[in-house]
């Protein structure tokens, strides 16, 4: 299939190296552990396999069929076609890093385009080619922040309303340093206050301060005098976005972030059970030698023309090795280039009427659910398309209800917040439509009285 | 030729995508978080697709021709593992659903643990991690892990050869690993005397690189495993070079404790001119417990009837999680599609086909270009891009020379051991015909470093741009496009 040697090719090829057989270049393997026989399924042909996979597929529920309030970090967005087509293109999917600028000027240029639109969106000076994701993203905000200040700061406040997975994903890359968490074991009463709860945490050993905007819970505050209390001890403040919400909302930049990471996948990325994503990172002038990930600069060849080129790589890991503020090589290109794509078609109208219409649909969701007796909602605070409703049962029981009716009910929260024992996250993108909030309500309704 | 920024296409007031009106009553954002100006591009939909076919066809790419970047793995990417990752079962899911009605997805998550498990000769394996260097990183944290949790905490050093790839190094410092750098002996193995004189009670583990960055395998490797083994650390692998083992040697049996796995090189999921990757990690026995959560198990077994039901588990040391989610869940997609294709014996062809490719166009090359090694390969080979009789030519002008030939460039400059390296790794998909025309274009670059070194110093000129000025770029800092006009 794609191994073209004929058998005569293969003879004639081991003549030319001086062997007798394929065996002989094999003869620096130790001879027990040579040639294991591997217990795996036997090959098949592509039509085969298509059909096998076809049905893995079909044994799953999807968001095509169930109406989907499931958000909790990775959103339900309608993609244009566009996306994809260009995605597609063999030209950008099936080249490598673009090391050699001379043959990588569509990948260059298109990184280029990001990260300039990352910078529109967030209000930030300059923006990296990508991380991993929103969680690892947040993780190497904490690296460069111990970075800047050369490990001389060693803490590190988290609020505890943002998304679990990216403060586990902290913890877990903080293991072997000595940064100290601290924050996001703060109770109730804080989740339900405001982030100037945060302040009495902050002091002159504070390196970073991380919040998210809108926060897990889909609320939006504004973090001005936050930003202001962490600035006047001298540390930093990250601001984790959902990068949709900024096409009505105030960038991160205009209320004192220095650091913008977020979760690309609403920017035209398929939710496909959670990856690839895109982790996005953006950050002041002053700390871009101190941020990690690929950077693409402007520059001229020796024609004079306007050309592209991966720069800064001498903080890379393949020039600093051990010295380099991340190990991070491969990033998350091809994801990348689709939600450029994305943004560049929607353009400026079109990216504020997406936003738009999630809030205003969440929104009117939230009004119809509070009427509802039995419902309420857990937060006065504004919110973008996501928030939080306190149920009468547990949220196990009224999902199994909503399924029973073609309906994925939102994120139990109870999972991550012991405390919020029946509340749930209820997301609500451009895909819904009235009749499907109407829809949930009636069934929320049966639900609470069964 | 260039092909303007999205900023410069702008035109205030165009259209690419419309939505419709919103069907439900409207309430105000409060203005105080109101965005004022959202200075995005404004450009309709052909000029979307025209900016980026143009961009499209400034990129060199496998489907144009061959990519011989040795340890990197640029091999063929099957066409069909597109439309399985595409299909609507699977893109439609949310990676928080419960789990009944995701049972497609972790039955395929499952049986691909299962079989990276039998090939590397592990006993559990984490889907989770998003490349190569993040598999790193979650090996070197279990192995930190697995010391503490015996008390060991003084075992903070990680052995790494100088042939290895930089992340190595990098992984192990995120990690709060002391780095000590081991040499290569003269047939490009590791030194056994350097490193039998670090192996003692602060040793953590060792990062090996097996075939090494040479393209060579470690002669010694089972020497290796158990002078770092008794001295009482662990042998971490790096999987880069994986295309080399298919069913040839199982790593878990020469005593690797834990490896990461490139899905995006050794089982064809595309590179996407930088990413997404996808870096399993796998374990022996004695490190499952800390596997990064949540891994795909079996909840309930089943039977003649049904089937068994499938969900997520937490190991019970785990050094949590390395990331949101459960991984990159459409490259392994692409990967069980293309495992599933070759079963054991296809498998096993791709690394023997892998080995006969390089070794035989390092046979052809070898006339032409100083091997520092003389030894078969595994699945690429380092030579050194220099003369003494055409002194001013470097790697770096064979590399581009290359380019007005229609050829990528291999890897340069690394391995960091080899002077003026060029590392070529042809792949399993290349045909004949089209080594024997790589070879044929490198001997004829070869004459010309001599006859017409000016050739090889003003290269590429067929390109659609020339060399860049690197400087330029690093000094004046142009890292976005200036405001959209309005």
């Amino acid at each position: 299939m794609f191994t073209p040697h004929t058998h005569s090719e293969r003879m004639e090829m081991l003549r030319t190296i001086g062997v007798k057989s394929l065996e002989d270049l094999f003869q620096d393997i130790p001879a027990k552990h040579r040639f294991p026989k591997l217990n795996l399924p036997p090959g098949l042909t592509e039509m085969e396999v298509m059909a096998e996979l076809e049905n893995y597929s079909l044994a799953n529920e999807t968001t095509k069929h169930l109406i989907c309030f499931l958000g909790a970090g990775a959103y339900y967005h309608y993609i244009p076609s566009v996306v994809d087509s260009i995605l597609r293109r063999g030209e950008f999917y099936t080249a490598y890093t673009p090391y050699q600028p001379e043959v990588s000027q569509g990948t260059l240029q298109a990184i280029f385009d990001y990260q300039s639109l990352i910078v529109a969106l967030t209000g930030m000076d300059v923006s990296n080619a990508s991380h991993y994701d929103g969680a690892t993203a947040v993780a190497e905000a904490v690296n460069m922040a111990y970075a800047v200040f050369r490990g001389k700061r060693t803490k590190v406040v988290l609020s505890p309303a943002v998304h679990p997975h990216y403060r586990e994903t902290v913890r877990t890359y903080c293991h072997g340093t000595p940064l100290r968490i601290v924050g996001d074991d703060l109770t109730m009463s804080v989740l339900q206050s405001a982030p100037e709860a945060l302040i009495p945490l902050i002091d002159e050993d504070t390196a970073l301060v991380i919040v998210q905007y809108p926060d897990f819970f889909g609320r939006i505050y504004d973090y001005q005098s936050l930003a202001q209390a962490v600035h006047a001890k001298g540390g930093l403040l990250a601001v984790a976005v959902n990068p949709l919400a900024l096409g009505i909302l105030k960038p991160p930049g205009e209320f004192g972030a220095d650091i913008v990471t977020g979760e690309g996948q609403p920017l035209g990325l398929p939710l496909s059970y959670g990856g690839p994503y895109l982790g996005i990172f953006a950050t002041r002038n002053e700390y871009v030698r101190k941020m990690a990930g690929r950077l693409v600069g402007e520059t001229v060849d020796d024609r004079g023309q306007r050309a592209f080129v991966l720069t800064l790589t001498a903080r890379e890991q393949h020039i600093r090795r051990e010295k380099a503020t991340s190990n991070i090589c491969t990033n998350q290109g091809l994801m990348a280039l689709a939600s450029t794509v994305y943004m560049s078609l929607l353009g400026k109208e079109g990216f504020k009427e997406v936003a738009n219409l999630c809030y205003q649909k969440a929104h009117y969701t939230a009004t119809r659910i509070q009427q509802i007796e039995g419902y309420h909602l857990w937060s006065e605070a504004p919110f973008f398309h996501e928030f939080v409703i306190e149920c009468p049962r547990p949220v196990e029981e009224i999902n199994q209800f909503l399924l029973d009716e073609g309906i994925l009910g939102g994120y139990d929260l109870s999972h991550d917040y012991p405390e919020l024992t029946h509340h749930m996250l209820i997301a609500v993108t451009e895909m819904i439509s009235k009749e499907d909030i109407d829809l949930l309500v009636e069934v929320l309704e049966e639900a609470s009285h069964d | 030729m260039t092909e303007p920024l999205l900023c410069e296409l702008s035109e205030p007031g165009r259209r690419g995508l419309r939505f419709p009106a919103a069907d439900v009553p409207t309430t105000a954002l409060p203005s105080s978080f109101e965005r004022e100006d959202l200075p995005l591009p404004e450009l309709s939909e052909v000029d979307v697709v025209r900016h980026f076919t143009r961009l499209s066809q400034l990129n060199y790419c496998i489907d144009y021709g061959m990519y011989p970047l040795g340890s990197c793995t640029m091999k063929y990417n099957p066409k069909v593992n597109e439309e399985t990752a595409r299909l609507p079962g699977f893109v439609y899911t949310h990676p928080l659903q419960p789990i009944e009605t995701v049972q497609g997805n972790l039955a395929l998550m499952y049986e691909l643990q299962e079989w990276l498990k039998e090939i590397g000769g592990f006993a559990a394996v984490s889907l989770q991690p998003a490349a190569g260097a993040h598999g790193e990183l979650t090996g070197v944290l279990i192995i930190r892990a697995f010391h503490e949790s015996r008390g060991e905490t003084q075992r903070n050093k990680i052995l790494i050869p100088d042939s290895a790839h930089g992340t190595n190094p990098a992984s192990s410092a995120m990690s709060g690993m002391q780095v000590v750098e081991i040499a290569s002996d003269q047939r490009g193995n590791i030194d056994l005397e350097s490193l039998r004189a670090q192996c003692d009670e602060t040793l953590a583990g060792l990062m090996l690189t097996n075939p090494n960055t040479l393209g060579l395998f470690e002669e010694n490797v089972e020497e290796v495993t158990r002078l770092v083994h008794e001295a009482g650390g662990l042998v971490y692998g790096d999987g880069a070079n994986m295309n080399a083992l298919l069913g040839i040697v199982r790593p878990g049996d020469l005593g690797i404790d834990v490896l990461h796995y490139n899905l995006h090189k050794t089982f064809s999921t595309p590179h996407g001119g930088g990413g997404p990757g996808s870096g399993p990690v796998g374990v022996l026995a004695h490190l499952a417990d800390f596997l990064p959560a949540p891994i795909v198990g079996i909840l309930e077994e089943g039977d003649a009837e049904n089937p068994p039901l499938y969900g997520f588990i937490t190991p019970s040391k785990s050094i949590g999680r390395v990331k949101a989610f459960h991984g990159h869940f459409a490259m392994m997609v692409r990967a069980f599609t293309y495992m599933r294709m070759h079963g054991a014996e296809g498998l096993k062809n791709v690394s023997e086909m892998a080995v006969l490719n390089a070794n035989y166009l390092m046979a052809l090359m070898k006339k032409d270009y100083h091997l520092p090694y003389e030894r078969t390969c595994m699945h690429e080979f380092v030579v050194e891009g220099r003369w003494e009789d055409a002194p001013q030519i470097h790697a770096l002008d064979i590399s581009k020379r290359m380019m007005d030939y229609n050829l990528h460039p291999p890897t340069n400059y690394f391995p960091l051991i080899v002077h003026e390296a060029l590392m070529i790794e042809p792949t399993e998909t290349e045909s004949k015909q089209s080594l024997d025309a790589f070879a044929q274009t490198m001997r004829r670059i070869a004459e010309e470093a001599r006859q017409q070194p000016e050739l090889l110093k003003s290269a590429p000129r067929k390109t659609p741009i020339g060399r860049v000025d690197e400087v330029k770029a690093a000094k004046e800092l142009v890292l976005c496009c200036g405001v959209v006009k309005d």
